[in-house]
């Protein structure tokens, strides 16, 4: 028998479980990896204007795709996104994080590829399918796909870890936009837009990055530790030392309460993001140009992936309760603060206390999944977070909605347009305040749900039964 | 948390991993700043 053999295939967990030399600094790039690539579903916007010119060239033609049919691919990935990071995070526990990235590569670049023959062929339903669903399923197992594993390589930091990672979500837009925009010019022709070609290159390149991702990720030993780290005596209540099976964690209140509060401060956050050039344009008429504004837009998407990495680090020393505290509590401070500046055309300030409230939206993001091991144990947690995933979805849905339909009602009340923003930041400021309610209500799970360490595959059974 | 049975993996190796990730990620950021100081012209 060989040694492949032996260890299991390519994509198996033995094959990826790391030997005693191995330097735990190989793995946040790794899952950076992953994420730099996913991260440029943010980014999908720069498509849509060429993307309503394939048949027209210079403008718009009679059988051109409209931007309302558009909408629908960034929508439907999102959709997939959120549900296959709910159903596949129990297989991603069972095959480890190398098959999962696998997987994701190839249908995220696999997507790209299907997408870019829909465009070709001027066939839509193929790009919803290729980019909407394929591409969708990429995102929701790659997002997941290495959170688990960095928990487990960095018991000591696990916010920071994660925070490394999901960081790298927010930093995939930053690339893919430029990039994506050089890559159109650089095909385009008087025949073509160049969105074809462009597609092509991304699903090339990303597969082949996702895959060197995968390739370098390895899982810790189960008796690893970092040397000279001793777990910490248990003084906080709040951080398990046990383990909660995932179908039994969605049984739990302290997981809809978190699915909650995560729910709401993305719906806050979410709502801005979306209107965020309108809104200090119509909120300092006059004083912001379209290219100021844009400008804006770059600064938020700075201070969502920098509070990716910062606030996740936070929460190793303050806690993530308390961390989860500082955004609900300071996100409604800064909301009911806003809309005064606008008022009193402190554009400085209104612009600083949005870089907060963005930091707290990207920290919202990245402190979650170290929550949740803190509660779960690390045991199930890529799985878990899975489903607390579908949170996101939800949001991404009602924010928008929300934002969009209180707007609309104020101007049709006849509200001057530099006003209309003022009550959709008080209405944010409420959600807020629920999802504070929420993350006072998280207490320690009990210890029923709590699973036999012995029965790893099975059923929980509860320690109480024992 | 370095040790020395962990600083058996080459730090090259671990070096050129940060690089592959970071190269495009501060031209992502510093694109982005670029962008940004629209803002304060």
């Amino acid at each position: 028998m060989n040694q492949a053999v032996t260890r299991g295939g390519f994509f198996s967990k033995e094959r990826i479980t790391a030997g005693p030399g191995f330097n735990r600094w190989m793995v946040p790039p790794a899952a950076l990896a992953i994420h730099l690539c996913i991260g440029q579903a943010y980014a999908f916007s720069v498509f849509n204007k060429p993307m309503t010119q394939l048949l027209g060239i210079s403008e718009s033609a009679p059988g051109d795709w409209t931007i309302p049919q558009l909408g629908w691919i960034f929508s439907i990935a999102i959709v997939f996104l959120g549900l296959s990071a709910a159903f596949a995070g129990k297989w991603l526990e069972e095959v480890g994080p190398r098959k999962a990235m696998f997987a994701a590569a190839c249908c995220f670049g696999g997507g790209f590829l299907v997408a870019a023959a829909g465009l070709h062929l001027h066939q839509l339903w193929l790009v919803y399918f290729g980019y909407g669903v394929l591409g969708g399923i990429g995102l929701g197992i790659g997002y997941v796909s290495p959170v688990s594993t960095l928990i487990k390589w960095f018991p000591d930091r696990r916010g920071m870890a994660t925070g490394m990672a999901i960081m790298g979500f927010g930093g995939g837009a930053m690339i893919a936009s430029p990039l994506s925009l050089k890559l159109m010019n650089t095909f385009k022709s008087d025949t073509s837009m160049g969105v074809t070609e462009t597609f092509v290159v991304l699903g090339v390149v990303y597969f082949i990055y996702m895959c060197i991702g995968a390739l370098a990720v390895r899982i810790p030993a189960a008796d690893w530790k970092p040397e000279g780290w001793t777990p910490p005596v248990q003084n906080n209540a709040m951080i398990s030392r046990n383990h909660v099976h995932i179908d039994r964690a969605i049984k739990t209140p302290q997981f809809w309460l978190l699915w909650w509060a995560l729910c709401l401060n993305v719906t806050a956050g979410i709502g801005v993001l979306g209107q965020a050039s309108l809104m200090i344009q119509e909120s300092f008429q006059g004083m912001i140009t379209a290219a100021a504004a844009a400008g804006f837009v770059g600064l938020l998407s700075l201070a969502n992936m920098s509070g990716r990495f910062l606030w996740s680090t936070v929460s190793d020393y303050i806690g993530r309760k308390m961390t989860y505290g500082t955004f609900f509590v300071l996100g409604t401070i800064l909301y009911l603060l806003v809309p005064g500046m606008g008022t009193a055309g402190h554009v400085a300030l209104f612009v600083l206390f949005y870089l907060v409230i963005l930091s707290m939206y990207g920290g919202g993001f990245s402190t979650v999944p170290a929550y949740l091991a803190d509660l779960f144990g690390t045991r199930y947690v890529g799985g878990i977070h899975g489903r607390l995933l579908t949170a996101w979805s939800a949001a991404g849905i009602f924010g928008p909605v929300l934002v969009n339909y209180i707007r609309d009602y104020q101007l049709k009340m006849g509200i001057p347009k530099s006003d209309v923003y003022i009550y959709t930041m008080y209405v944010m400021a409420g959600l807020l305040v629920i999802g504070f309610i929420c993350n006072m209500m998280i207490r320690p799970v009990s210890a029923e749900h709590h699973m036999d360490i012995e029965n790893t595959a099975g059923e929980p059974i509860p320690a109480a039964a024992k | 948390m370095q040790t020395p049975s962990q600083n058996k993996t080459p730090v090259g190796l671990v070096v050129a991993f940060w690089l592959l990730v970071g190269i495009p990620l501060i031209w992502g950021v510093s694109n982005t700043i670029i962008t940004a100081a629209a803002l304060f012209k």
